[in-house]
């Protein structure tokens, strides 16, 4: 059964159980959010996404507040916003301000806020942590120092992923992400997927294999297929330059119909391959036991010249090719068609038994 | 697949894994599974040698001997219709063949079935209940069920457990193979198999093939080609002469890699097309630089028979070439000319030639693309199969003997040698051991070895220790774990400087599938003084 209420002057209706930030926001309220996390079991923790129902004594968490008939709503009345800035103050209170070299700059929701509500210090600075972790794994940076503790990292582990690897070690001003006894991810369940830096909102979690590169909010982004197992994970590829310089989640179900986001550390981590100055750059003919870099007409007149030659002398069937389970649909038709069209022969297969 | 991966977490009640570590090789399905498992208390029931991740979580694990699935189906199904388990209405209306089958299954009561097996028959008990009365049940496997000498009787013994419990044309339920590769389904969708054109028609059916060849104007052969496994035994004999070889790499991942180098250095010639120059480029006479997935336009299909775009993001690398563009220019300098203006030009001919692929666009597949078949374009694609019949109306039980693996331990071999991969790479290497994180993280193999097997041999954990099989041996570190069966050694296939296949058998394949027994291999395990 729907119910009513009325959001910033608008009135509108819900399914019964909808919290009031589901219902602020199909009323066009901007509501801000840390912990929040649509996939996600709710927390209500970071107090960012607070609203005042009228007639209420409090403001409320409105992730976590069911919606009721007849509540009279303010998203951004002064007691909220002065409440929001308390929340960022007691945020920034432990942030390294590094903005100026953090991965996240420009899509980080701390500093979007703290520019929304024009929080630029912090009164409750006091005394600052040095929680970095010093984490020799290749993959994932974990510099709790800008952490804000929304826990969306320790329940994305846990509930996308099922590793289990991290949670909330000690209390109060001393909470922080930690593995169990606070060690390294090495030596935790942790299978390095990065679902952790995929629903950061700040900067404490990162990529390793595509830091420096380029900030994430200021490469292009391009959806893709992953090249690694069948799953048929989608991501973005981030471009820069001309340049693969990463990857990252969309997690919109209709551009990520399989993983909705969620990678392995193959996806998230593996990509950097197509950079490798290995890279085959030109083609090669072997004269004498040795390569030898060739004109694209030169090997592929010498590749024609020895395919005749043999399906002349030995007949069609004396040739054979391997096509590829790895590139695309197009390219293995023609495949298939080259061997059967031009050559002749039904022997074409590729790794499909391997 | 046979229904489509989000079911895994959504709505199969018990899901029953063999031969697959379904967490290290299809990680994100492996997700699914255990959120499945975690947050809708469904039922798991693990089979495989190695105590895998998901085994953890699992209601039933079953630590089988290498080799031994048809046993291990048989003795569930023998337990599902002893016990008035079996869905008779689905057999009646859906199926044919249950006689036959039924006959072999009754030698096959859970006691004898795990003795050939090594496990309690408590547990083939519990399992085959469990698979059967779940309101919906999903099988899934890898090559972990299909890379043995029996690797068909294995599928299709899956397939009468699927047929008996009538899990099948349902969501949630399934016989779902976990494909390994990116594009291995779209490259079997497309023809690149030795026996059918696009969509499994069969090059020895009349009717498809004058359709070929009126499509592509040339007269075509009617005689099955040779599969990969084949190619490198007739070229040892001298029988295959040239060999073309676009982004695979036959010396680290075929059985046997010293008869694979042979058969190779007797080619009066080798073309290899890749990115890098692999193991097996490094034999070539001629090599064709192409491009990385991030470098091209075009389509893949995934496991659950998605297609979906993939989009070239940057240009090529130096004077490398498209795939697709090498083709045309090298088709058409041995007289069959082929042109194209792109990846979505080809993809429109594909279509015209492909049933269920007919109803698809670029335009269409902009976004979450879509399942096959999808024969015209107002079809929504297809999620799970068989719903109502299946492609030859009844499904048909199969009725299979247990089959001993080709290759048993003896005096001289005395241990079961597995292979797989790993969750850190990916098959012979030659993408993820050039990305840095990958190959810092795991740098080289290891043998797994049981912790009772290692301290019998005085074996510790990190000592290098040789590995030998009757086809030669190899040099790795030891890793001694508790979650492997005592006289099984299992090792991945990535590491060219410590192939795993050099230990494997190439002499005996599949009969019908020609696929090699990665699985089994009688070896023996050396402290090196």
């Amino acid at each position: 059964m729907d119910i009513k209420l009325t959001i910033d002057g608008k009135e509108i209706e819900v399914p019964q159980g909808t919290m009031l930030l589901e219902a602020c926001r199909k009323a066009g309220a901007d509501i801000p959010t840390f912990c929040y996390d649509p996939d996600l079991k709710l927390a209500g923790s970071c107090r960012m996404c607070v609203v005042q129902p009228k007639g209420w004594r409090n403001l409320v968490a409105s992730c976590v507040t069911p919606a009721q008939n007849g509540m009279v709503i303010e998203t951004e009345s002064s007691d909220v916003v002065e409440a929001r800035k308390v929340v960022l103050e007691l945020m920034l209170a432990r942030h390294k301000l590094t903005c100026h070299t953090c991965e996240k700059d420009g899509e980080c929701n701390l500093q979007d806020y703290c520019y929304r509500y024009g929080v630029t210090e912090s009164r409750f600075a006091g005394k600052v942590h040095n929680l970095f972790k010093d984490d020799s794994n290749p993959f994932i940076e974990r510099d709790y120092d800008k952490c804000v503790m929304c826990t969306r990292c320790v329940r994305a582990c846990e509930e996308i992923t099922g590793a289990r690897a991290i949670n909330v070690m000690d209390r109060g001003h001393h909470a922080h992400i930690a593995t169990a006894y606070d060690g390294s991810l090495e030596d935790s369940p942790c299978v390095f997927c990065g679902q952790c830096i995929m629903v950061c909102p700040v900067g404490a979690l990162s990529s390793k294999i595509a830091a420096g590169q380029g900030k994430p909010a200021q490469n292009d982004k391009v959806m893709t297929t992953c090249t690694y197992c069948g799953t048929g994970c989608t991501f973005e590829l981030n471009v820069k330059n001309d340049k693969i310089v990463g990857v990252t989640s969309n997690r919109d179900a209709e551009w990520s119909p399989v993983n909705k986001g969620a990678l392995c550390v193959k996806g998230r981590f593996g990509w950097d391959f197509v950079n490798s100055p290995e890279r085959l750059t030109t083609p090669l003919i072997k004269e004498n036991g040795e390569f030898r870099p060739a004109s694209w007409d030169e090997a592929l007149d010498l590749a024609a010249d020895k395919i005749k030659a043999v399906k002349e002398q030995y007949g069609p069937d004396s040739i054979s090719m391997f096509s590829s389970a790895r590139i695309t649909n197009e390219e293995n038709y023609l495949a298939q068609k080259l061997m059967r069209a031009a050559i002749g022969s039904n022997n074409v297969d590729h790794c499909a038994r391997l | 697949m046979t229904n489509s991966i989000n079911e895994l977490e959504n709505d199969a009640k018990c899901v029953f894994l063999i031969g697959t570590n379904t967490t290290e090789n299809h990680p994100v399905i492996g997700y699914k599974i255990r959120q499945n498992v975690l947050k809708n208390g469904a039922k798991l029931i693990v089979a495989d040698p190695r105590r895998i991740e998901l085994a953890e979580l699992a209601d039933v694990y079953l630590p089988f001997k290498p080799g031994t699935d048809v046993a291990l189906f048989n003795g569930m199904m023998n337990v599902i219709i002893s016990e008035g388990l079996a869905d008779r209405e689905f057999i009646e209306t859906r199926t044919e063949g249950y006689e036959a089958m039924a006959k072999v299954v009754e030698n096959y009561p859970p006691e004898a079935a795990a003795e050939i097996c090594g496990v309690d028959a408590a547990d083939i008990i519990k399992a085959a209940r469990l698979y059967a009365e779940s309101e919906a049940s999903s099988v899934c496997y890898a090559m972990g069920l299909t890379q043995h000498t029996t690797g068909t009787d294995n599928v299709k013994s899956c397939c009468n457990l699927a047929l008996l419990t009538g899990n099948l044309g349902k969501p949630g339920t399934g016989v779902n193979p976990l494909r390994g590769q990116n594009n291995v389904q779209g490259a079997c969708d497309m023809g690149a198999l030795p026996v059918v054109f696009t969509a499994y028609q069969a090059v020895t059916n009349d009717e498809a093939r004058e359709k070929f060849e009126k499509a592509w104007g040339v007269k075509l052969s009617g005689v099955n080609g040779l599969t990969l496994t084949k190619t490198i035994n007739k070229a040892y004999e001298g029988e295959v002469k040239g060999l073309i070889v676009i982004g695979e790499n036959p010396m680290v991942s075929d059985p046997d890699l010293h008869h694979v180098e042979e058969a190779l250095d007797k080619l009066d010639f080798l073309i290899v097309q890749d990115i890098f120059l692999t193991e097996t480029a490094q034999k070539a006479d001629i090599v064709l630089p192409g491009v990385s997935f991030v470098e091209k336009d075009g389509t893949f299909s995934n496991t659950e028979r998605r297609v979906q775009r993939v989009r070239k993001a940057v240009s090529n690398v130096g004077d490398s070439r498209q795939d697709w563009e090498i083709l045309c220019e090298l088709s058409t300098r041995l007289g069959y000319p082929m042109s194209y203006n792109s990846p979505e030009e080809i993809f429109e001919e594909i279509r015209t030639l492909t049933p269920s692929y007919a109803g698809m666009t670029y335009a269409r597949l902009e976004g979450k693309g879509l399942p096959w078949p999808c024969p015209n374009e107002d079809h929504p694609g297809t999620p799970f199969l068989h719903k109502e019949k299946f492609n030859r109306g009844l499904g048909l039980f199969h009725a299979i003997e247990y089959l001993e693996p080709a290759e048993l331990p003896d005096e001289e071999y005395p241990i079961i040698l597995t292979t797989g991969r790993s969750l850190y790479h990916y098959h012979t290497g030659t993408m993820t051991r050039k990305a840095k994180g990958l190959d810092e993280y795991m740098p080289e193999n290891v043998v797994q070895i049981n912790t009772e097997l290692a301290k019998d041999m005085n074996i510790i954990d990190g000592e290098v220790v040789r590995v030998a099989t009757r086809r030669g041996n190899i040099e790795l570190k030891a890793e001694v774990i508790d979650g492997i069966r005592e006289n099984v050694i299992f090792t991945y296939f990535h590491f060219a400087e410590a192939a795993a296949n050099v230990l494997t058998n190439a002499d005996v394949l599949d009969p019908v599938a020609g696929i090699p027994e990665y699985k089994v291999s009688a070896a023996r395990l050396e402290k090196i003084q």
